[in-house]
């Protein structure tokens, strides 16, 4: 009996303790603004830079609502645990962050404690804004300033208990959250190391692109082996058939598309919209970093393009024909731009067939109305079974590498996830 | 041999299963309605109804329309007889020079289908594939207005989502 006392107590009271600690270890207030500072306190060229680096973070990605006002929050976001409503940033003065003082706002940027001392959840990604330079926050600080002020009631988030809990961040904080600022890697040139800072701070590329653990943290071992994002794949850097140079990645990354590896699709239209509007000097140095880290020649995969490994499949063949052909086979009429060399794909080259299945579906089409590449969705021309037959037709001629398993149900599964969406 | 059921009839025919259905609907069933626009499923001219759902039948592949439910516009009703969004269009001179016209009313007839009172907004966003280069498309909006009006002040105290 009393054994079991003593084991109760060794087990409970350092639990205890450290709900004490998480719930004590809160962060101080950080006082009010009387006014917000006025525009004539940013100078029109601070802004400007700002909002060439905004661009780069996505702020309004995540920060704007369907049809709602720009960045007035109140946009879902999808999490693992539940759904989290994106905050008003704008500079209005209850609602948003209009009395917020610029070390208000670096500590939450840097830090994810917001002004009132309240943590903020990683969905927030400040485990990568914690490395942005001052003369960067700065910038970005005046650009949201003298954003048009609008007031908003905030949604409440969606999160199970006790995800809802914002001190057991305190935890996840001391578990996962380990701020670095960039240091400058002397053996490559300036642009290199803006490259390198831009995607691993304010671009937070990693956020997709490096695969998460249970609490949702990005491992920290396994940087950009490919992640998820809005239920796409955020694939591995590099995953590409052939190698990216930093020419093609600079043309991707500001439109959208490149000939020589094929069209953003998912959630990276949208960055490479935003990518369109910032600092072209900043895209190339993304590119310069990001290209460095791919292999001097392409993987080797051993495809050939040829028709050999999907001859037993005929149905596949026959959409494909009817389907495909026009844009995507060889010596196809509008071939390049129309219609990328399915070879090059790194949907069809990738181990899992979800961003395939995904492309099929829905097609690609371009946010708002804006020109750019376009392919039409499949959803309604073909059955589970058919998608499966062409897709592993596709994936036998064109992608190399296994063939791709239990692709019918896959298909229905994603084909209902898009229904949800 | 496929086997395709367009507008209620059955036909079999003996046709490569990579052809897509806007050639046998036009080559071999002379359902000239639905047009050929584009080919790479950017324009909708081709858009004909496949089990309730719009497709563009250029590229829509004959097996995989084999069996299925096709509806063209010669289905929804006749010079002499037009059905009600056919007669919408006519009302509010909804065509220019009319290459569009089939596979604008095929998509509307799509959603007037699972919608009887589609809001303006509802009508914009659905009909966004398909394209009119002579620029109708407020006639052809207030078209499938005027009819999602009629059906709402025919059933009133109607939810406005009629169904899903």
């Amino acid at each position: 009996m009393r054994a079991r006392w003593i084991i109760a107590a060794i087990v409970l009271l350092p639990l205890l303790a450290a709900t004490g600690y998480g719930i004590a270890a809160q962060y101080p207030l950080i006082d009010k603004l009387e006014n917000a500072p006025p525009r004539s306190a940013f100078s029109r060229k601070l802004i400007a830079d700002g909002a060439r680096l905004a661009a780069i973070g996505g702020c309004h990605l995540c920060h704007t609502a369907p049809d709602g006002a720009d960045f007035a929050g109140n946009r879902p976001i999808p999490t693992p645990f539940g759904t989290i409503y994106s905050t008003n940033i704008t500079p209005a003065p209850g609602s948003g962050i209009g009395q917020w003082s610029e070390a208000a706002f670096a500590r939450a940027m840097r830090a994810g404690i917001s002004r009132t001392g309240r943590h903020q959840f990683p969905a927030f990604p400040y485990p990568h804004f914690a490395r942005l330079s001052d003369a960067d926050l700065h910038a970005l600080y005046a650009f949201l300033m003298t954003r048009r002020p609008v007031e908003t009631t905030q949604l409440p988030n969606r999160l199970l208990f006790p995800l809802n809990q914002r001190w057991l961040m305190t935890f996840w904080n001391i578990l996962f959250f380990h701020p670095a600022s960039s240091r400058r890697d002397p053996r490559h040139d300036a642009e290199w190391n803006r490259g390198a800072y831009l995607v691993a701070g304010l671009g937070h590329c990693g956020d997709c692109h490096t695969p998460r653990n249970l609490f949702g943290a990005e491992e920290s071992g396994r940087k950009f082996a490919g992640g998820r994002g809005e239920g796409w794949t955020g694939p591995a850097l590099p995953a590409a058939p052939t190698p990216w140079s930093t020419a093609q990645l600079f043309h991707y990354l500001r439109h959208g598309w490149d000939q020589t590896h094929g069209a953003a699709a998912g959630p990276m239209q949208a960055v490479a919209a935003g990518l369109g509007q910032a600092d072209p000097a900043d895209v190339r140095a993304i590119a310069a970093y990001l290209s460095s880290r791919e292999p001097r020649t392409a993987l080797p995969r051993g495809h050939s393009g040829n028709a050999e490994p999907a001859a037993g499949n005929r149905l596949g063949a026959a959409l494909f024909a009817g389907a495909c052909a026009r844009c995507h086979a060889g010596g196809a009429p509008m071939l390049p731009p129309h219609g990328i060399d399915l070879r090059l794909s790194t949907a069809i080259a990738a181990a899992d067939p979800r961003d395939a299945i995904l492309t099929v579906l829905g097609g690609i089409r371009q946010p708002d109305g804006r020109a750019g590449p376009y392919m039409p969705g499949f959803a309604d021309s073909f059955s589970d079974r058919q998608m499966a037959a062409l897709l592993s037709f596709v994936r036998a001629r064109y992608g190399g590498g296994p063939a791709w398993r239990g692709l019918a149900s896959r298909v229905r599964a994603l084909r209902q996830g898009r229904g949800q969406s | 041999m496929i086997t395709l059921t367009v507008n209620g009839r059955t036909h079999r025919l003996e046709i490569e299963p990579a052809t897509p259905l806007l050639y046998v609907l036009r080559g071999e069933l002379g359902q000239n309605g639905a047009k050929f626009g584009c080919g790479f499923g950017e324009c909708g001219a081709c858009t004909v109804i496949v089990d309730g759902e719009p497709v563009f039948s250029c590229l829509l592949p004959a097996i995989a329309a084999a069996g299925r439910k096709i509806t063209t516009v010669e289905g929804l009703g006749t010079p002499a007889k037009p059905s009600p969004l056919q007669a919408a269009f006519i009302a509010e001179q909804a065509a220019q020079c009319g290459y569009c016209t089939a596979g604008m009313i095929t998509r509307a007839q799509a959603l007037i289908d699972r919608n009887p009172s589609p809001s303006e907004s509802e009508i914009r966003a659905w009909m966004e594939p398909n394209l009119c280069r002579c620029g109708t498309y407020l006639r052809i909006i207030r078209a499938v207005r005027r009819l999602a009006e009629a059906w709402a002040k025919a059933h009133p105290g109607a939810p406005e989502e009629a169904s899903r």
